[in-house]
């Protein structure tokens, strides 16, 4: 301990020089932080896929509906606990294009049933199964909008026009959140009962639907049934667990988001080799102090030590440092909730970030504390500059 | 004045020279600054890539027309008795054949994406005959156009590129029937090559659309002719439509994706900026002091102290330039013409483009390696002319 005194004061010796370092290094975690964030935000619908949940589309693709009448048919195939529907509504709000959000017609018991991971109260739950016009709304939509609880709101949709060609309005009865961290909290639930029998057309069709399984380890045993159930009929199906169905999405985006990280990558590591040299460079002209600390009896061990604690103290201050500030950034919720809902730095990666943090001190100081290490005294004292 | 220049002149040269004595330093500064200017321009050919796939060139005589309130084609709908007056309104160029508009149906296929084997959605567009002359860019590049009335498609460029099972004479299946494969075209690189294209009238009753459209595609006599054709379908009591020039109509569909990639874009160039300009600071200022004693025996010399501030700016700029040029050279050839595919969330179709690296964009690339440059340099420049000359002398 005694040593973090003489390393402390190493560190103040060239102040400027320091702070430049620790900058360095802080805007470097601080991207590391973003990127790991925006990362979770694109992969957010595959960590939260419920292991015992299939998703059944129409075979051809998801924009192309399928019967109601195939929940009650699925429910019949040994192997289906349940299974309830859900349909892209596509709402938008005052009639601005980029006031968009996720809004789906359901039946608001079997879904709340189906999708435990979000949490409404009791009383609002009483409240949506009473008010036709109900709908319950996620908790960053409400702070998108600021809608509470007895808002009236009046939306459009131009997928599904209402009979008349009026708006389609809403009664907002419940707030729901997540149950965990990474859950999706901006979507718009109402009830499709009010939906279908105000729609101007394509009454008693559905989107797609979530199915649970009575038994996890048959979940690829209970698709291939559903779909052999509609084979051949005009709407066949396509079944595939949540998790399969949330990744295809992603793969949708491609390559782009493995290049976007990579290129992140290079970022990161250009801005460590930036700081590790200049780390490198700091150990390097103090060589013939460091000559007269093994001369007055320091041993190799402990010079090695007091370089690479120098290298871990720099990067550990401005690392931590800016993994914090990523931290905060990302806990105040979405830069861009329209395209990314869900926001926030995951504990793994803020732990891979602390890994990160030490292991760049060992790598920047490992060379010139090798050096300092194998000194030998009378070359180091010899050296003047 | 003379005097001036040649005592810049000496000491920059002196500077410049004596860089290979500070390789670590230099190499780390210059190696930060390629960095910044590699990830910039590779960031910004994504969005630059997918806004040319998205927008068209040429004369802007085309005109789009969707159902008032939709927000693009897959959301919006056109009857029949629609689409026989959006063709028969003013400003639509005219053929031997007819009207040159095309009414179109929008819908999206599941295929597997050639990269990760998985389902992406690509569009799958239902046109009339007048389609292709209504554009004015598709050719042929294999095989043939399809029939009309029979289950034939033609596959742009960028979709048989982008998924597999797309190649010439390989079927698509949609429901019970199976689609024959006949030809391969090309769009001048615009959004139509992600598309496939088969006659809407076979598409209708594929995808249970009556007698239905989505869009109408219309030619119009000259680029000025547009105001009056969307006049005149504005104010007809019968229709509720909008009216968008096709450009117009592609940059909106695109300004979602663009907006976010450009976004970010800034957001981790500047934040890398900052980190290389902290970089370049170091390396400038170690230089700067390394040379305390040069410095000052040339002021002592009576040498002035703008040729010294100049000096040190020259280097740290050039130091900027040669990393600026590097991170450059290497993202133009790692990411131009790149191919890529990715969703456009606002059609929920997937686009084919090809990342570019424009002259605009490595122009704005060195700049900003010149902008840090400028500024690391700056500070340890003023640093050196402030220096107190006996001070300095004295001080071994």
């Amino acid at each position: 301990m005694r040593f973090l005194v003489l390393v402390w004061n190493n560190l103040k010796r060239k102040k400027l020089r320091t702070s430049l370092t620790l900058l360095s290094i802080f805007v470097a975690f601080v991207l590391f932080g973003l990127l790991c964030s925006i990362r979770e935000a694109f992969m957010a619908g595959v960590s939260m896929a419920g292991a015992d949940r299939l998703v059944v589309r129409h075979k051809v693709s998801l924009i192309m509906n399928l019967p109601v009448t195939y929940g009650p048919r699925m429910e019949r195939i040994p192997g289906v606990e349940s299974a309830v529907h859900w349909t892209w509504f596509n709402a938008i709000y005052q009639d601005e294009p980029k006031n968009f959000f996720g809004s789906f017609p359901v039946n608001p018991e079997p879904f709340l049933a189906m999708h435990s991971e979000y949490l409404l109260p009791e009383d609002q739950k009483q409240a949506w199964l009473k008010t036709r016009t109900g709908a319950i709304v996620g908790r960053t939509l409400t702070q998108r909008f600021g809608w509470k609880i007895g808002d009236r709101v009046p939306l459009t949709s131009p997928i599904w026009p209402r009979k008349g060609d009026q708006a389609w309005e809403f009664e907002i009865v419940g707030i729901y959140d997540g149950a965990q961290k990474g859950t999706d909290t901006s979507g718009f639930f109402f009830r499709y009962d009010y939906f279908d029998e105000a729609r101007a057309r394509g009454e008693g069709t559905v989107g797609w639907y979530f199915v649970r399984v009575t038994d996890v380890n048959r979940v690829a045993e209970v698709a291939n049934a559903i779909d052999a159930e509609f084979a051949n009929s005009p709407y066949e199906t396509k079944t595939e667990p949540e998790g399969a169905f949330a990744q295809g999405f992603i793969q949708q985006m491609g390559n782009f988001t493995t290049i976007l990280i990579g290129i992140l990558s290079a970022v990161f590591f250009t801005i460590l080799l930036v700081a590790g040299n200049t780390m490198a460079q700091a150990v390097r002209e103090r060589t013939g102090e460091l000559g007269v600390l093994k001369a007055v009896g320091f041993s190799n061990g402990l010079v090695l030590a007091l370089v690479l604690a120098e290298s871990c103290l720099i990067t550990a201050v401005g690392g931590l440092a800016g993994l914090g500030a990523a931290w905060l950034f990302a806990a105040r919720g979405s830069p861009i909730p329209a395209i990314l809902p869900v926001f926030y730095l995951p504990t793994e990666n803020v732990i891979l970030g602390v890994g990160l943090v030490f292991a760049l001190g060992l790598v920047a100081g490992i060379l010139p504390a090798l050096q300092a290490m194998r000194l030998q005294i009378a070359v180091a004292l010899r050296k003047t500059d | 004045m003379i005097n001036w220049l040649s005592q810049v002149a000496s000491i920059t040269f002196f500077n410049l020279r004596t860089i290979p004595h500070r390789k670590g330093a230099a190499v780390t500064a210059a190696v930060g600054i390629a960095g910044v200017v590699a990830v910039f321009v590779g960031v910004f050919s994504i969005a630059e890539g997918f806004r040319a796939a998205m927008t068209v060139a040429g004369p802007d005589d085309v005109a789009i027309v969707l159902r008032s309130g939709s927000d693009s084609e897959m959301t919006s709908g056109l009857s029949r008795e629609e689409v026989r007056l959006i063709a028969d309104a003013p400003g639509v160029a005219r053929m031997p054949g007819g009207p040159l508009a095309s009414a179109e149906l929008f819908v999206i296929i599941n295929l597997p994406k050639r990269s990760t084997g998985t389902d992406a959605n690509v569009p799958l567009r239902g046109v009339e005959k007048a389609a292709a002359a209504v554009r004015g860019d598709i050719r042929i590049v294999e095989g043939r156009m399809f029939e009309p009335g029979r289950n034939e498609v033609v596959v742009g460029v960028g979709a048989a590129r982008a998924c597999s099972g797309l190649g010439l004479g390989r079927a698509i299946r949609v429901g019970q029937t199976e689609w024959k494969v006949v030809g391969i075209f090309s769009g001048g690189g615009g959004a139509a090559e992600s598309e496939i294209w088969t006659d809407a009238a076979v598409l209708q009753p594929a995808y249970h659309r009556g007698d239905s459209f989505q869009s109408v595609y219309a030619r119009l006599t000259s680029p000025q002719a547009f105001q009056e054709f969307k006049d005149a379908l504005t104010t007809n009591p019968r229709l509720k439509v909008k009216v968008l020039r096709q450009a117009e109509y592609l940059a909106e569909q695109s300004s979602m994706l663009t907006g976010f990639i450009k976004g970010f874009g800034v957001i981790i160039a500047s934040l890398m900026a900052l980190g290389a300009l902290f970089g370049a600071l170091n390396t400038m200022y170690s230089a700067v002091a390394a040379r305390t004693h040069e410095i000052a025996t040339l002021r002592a010399l009576g040498f002035g102290a703008s040729p010294i501030i100049l000096s040190v700016m020259v280097e740290s700029l050039a130091l900027a330039l040669v990393g600026g040029a590097v991170g450059a050279a290497a993202a133009y050839v790692a990411f131009d013409g790149f191919q890529a595919a990715t969703i456009n969330w606002q059609t929920f179709s997937q686009v084919a483009f090809a990342f570019t690296v424009t002259p605009r964009l490595l122009t704005y690339a060195v700049t900003w390696a010149a902008a840090i440059g400028l500024l690391g340099g700056l500070f340890p420049a003023l640093r050196a002319a402030r220096l107190p000359v006996a001070a300095a002398l004295r001080d071994t």
